[in-house]
């Protein structure tokens, strides 16, 4: 039981490390703010959900389990909202993104 | 009623917070979280949009569909990084939500899934910027739209 | 298997501060230096399982709660010129 939930760590933890580090490649990659911001989303969901989950396996049923879904819930709800603001002042500071535009924009 | 739900919450994260259940402790939060509750009505915070009950029922329903959704995102996010074939585009959705919650978490949720943005929000028209064809596609289904509004079930 | 996450943590952070000398605009510079933020959150709670001590969940709480408002905090002055204060 307790190899088998090493097991499951482990993947999840595979899983956080690669997500973690092409969310970082794309950061790099992307050309221009608003492509960048996907990149960072996909740290802030794939990445904290998979180290998360992984951290409960190790841990069971406690205390340090609840801490830890606090967390994961905590980054859940903010990370849209600084995402959003950062896409929504770049969108002012008249910064328009590169790519075609379908139909009329706001 | 609101301010009631408000301080049960509170209390139970004081309760797990801690992992202290002596008596002083337990009353000290107890002050504290009534003083809690003070200030946000006092402040007018407790309304429909503080506190939105009329999601709970659907809520985790919702929830656990939205992490499906991520989970096939974050893939198809990473596979667009690896390839390079990145064509940006720039459009605009309407929601059909009628509270200001379900639009909020209906733009939050097109956000929280990789690979669409929203980058604005005037009355019901939002617009998104999409990391590829298939992402735009994929919001403009509307199936998200529908799900929204079936959670918040004033339709 | 710790080590292995915090490696990857310290390697995600190294290719973000790259991103953070190298972005043209001001919002770059914000993005990264919120996913670094993000990045830290983990890397405190992974070091707090591998040293055996998960008392530093707290200190992520916190950091978590910090990084989010800082974030906000700054995107405003670029915004208004100001944190709110009367005119």
């Amino acid at each position: 039981m307790e190899l088998m939930f090493d097991i499951f760590t482990g993947i999840c933890f595979f899983i956080a490390s690669l997500s973690i580090i092409i969310g970082a490649c794309g950061l790099i990659k992307l050309p221009d703010v608003f492509s960048r911001i996907h990149a960072a989303g996909m740290i802030d969901t794939g990445g904290t959900a998979f180290f998360i989950l992984g951290m409960v396996f190790q841990t069971g049923w406690s205390l340090v389990t609840v801490k830890l879904l606090l967390i994961g819930i905590f980054i859940f709800f903010t990370s849209p909202v600084t995402s959003h603001v950062t896409a929504n002042l770049a969108r002012k500071k008249d910064i328009f993104p590169v790519g075609k535009r379908i139909g009329k924009t706001l | 009623m609101k301010s009631l739900i408000l301080f049960l919450i509170l209390l139970c994260l004081w309760l797990l917070m801690s992992g202290y259940y002596s008596v002083l402790l337990i009353s000290l939060g107890i002050v504290s979280c009534a003083f809690c509750v003070y200030i946000a009505k006092r402040g007018k915070l407790i309304d429909d949009e503080g506190l939105p009950i009329f999601f709970m029922p659907r809520l985790l329903n919702y929830l656990i569909w939205l992490f499906k959704e991520i989970l096939k995102s974050n893939l198809a996010t990473g596979k667009v990084i690896i390839n390079g074939k990145v064509e940006p585009e720039t459009f605009t959705v309407k929601s059909s939500q009628v509270t200001d919650v379900a639009k909020v978490t209906y733009a939050n949720s097109i956000t929280l899934t990789p690979g669409t943005v929203t980058t604005k929000m005037h009355k019901d028209v939002f617009e998104v910027h999409a990391l590829n064809a298939d992402f735009g596609n994929d919001v403009r289904t509307n199936k998200m739209d529908r799900k929204v509004t079936w959670l918040e079930g004033k339709k | 298997m710790y080590l292995a996450g915090l490696i990857a943590c310290a390697i995600t952070g190294i290719l973000i501060l790259i991103r953070i000398i190298l972005g043209k605009t001001t919002f770059d510079r914000v993005l990264a230096v919120n996913s670094l933020g993000t990045v830290i959150v983990i890397g405190i709670s992974l070091h707090g399982f591998y040293s055996n001590r998960p008392e530093f969940l707290d200190i992520a709480i916190v950091y978590a709660l910090i990084n989010f408002i800082g974030t906000v905090a700054v995107l405003k002055l670029f915004s208004t010129g100001s944190l709110g204060e009367d005119e």
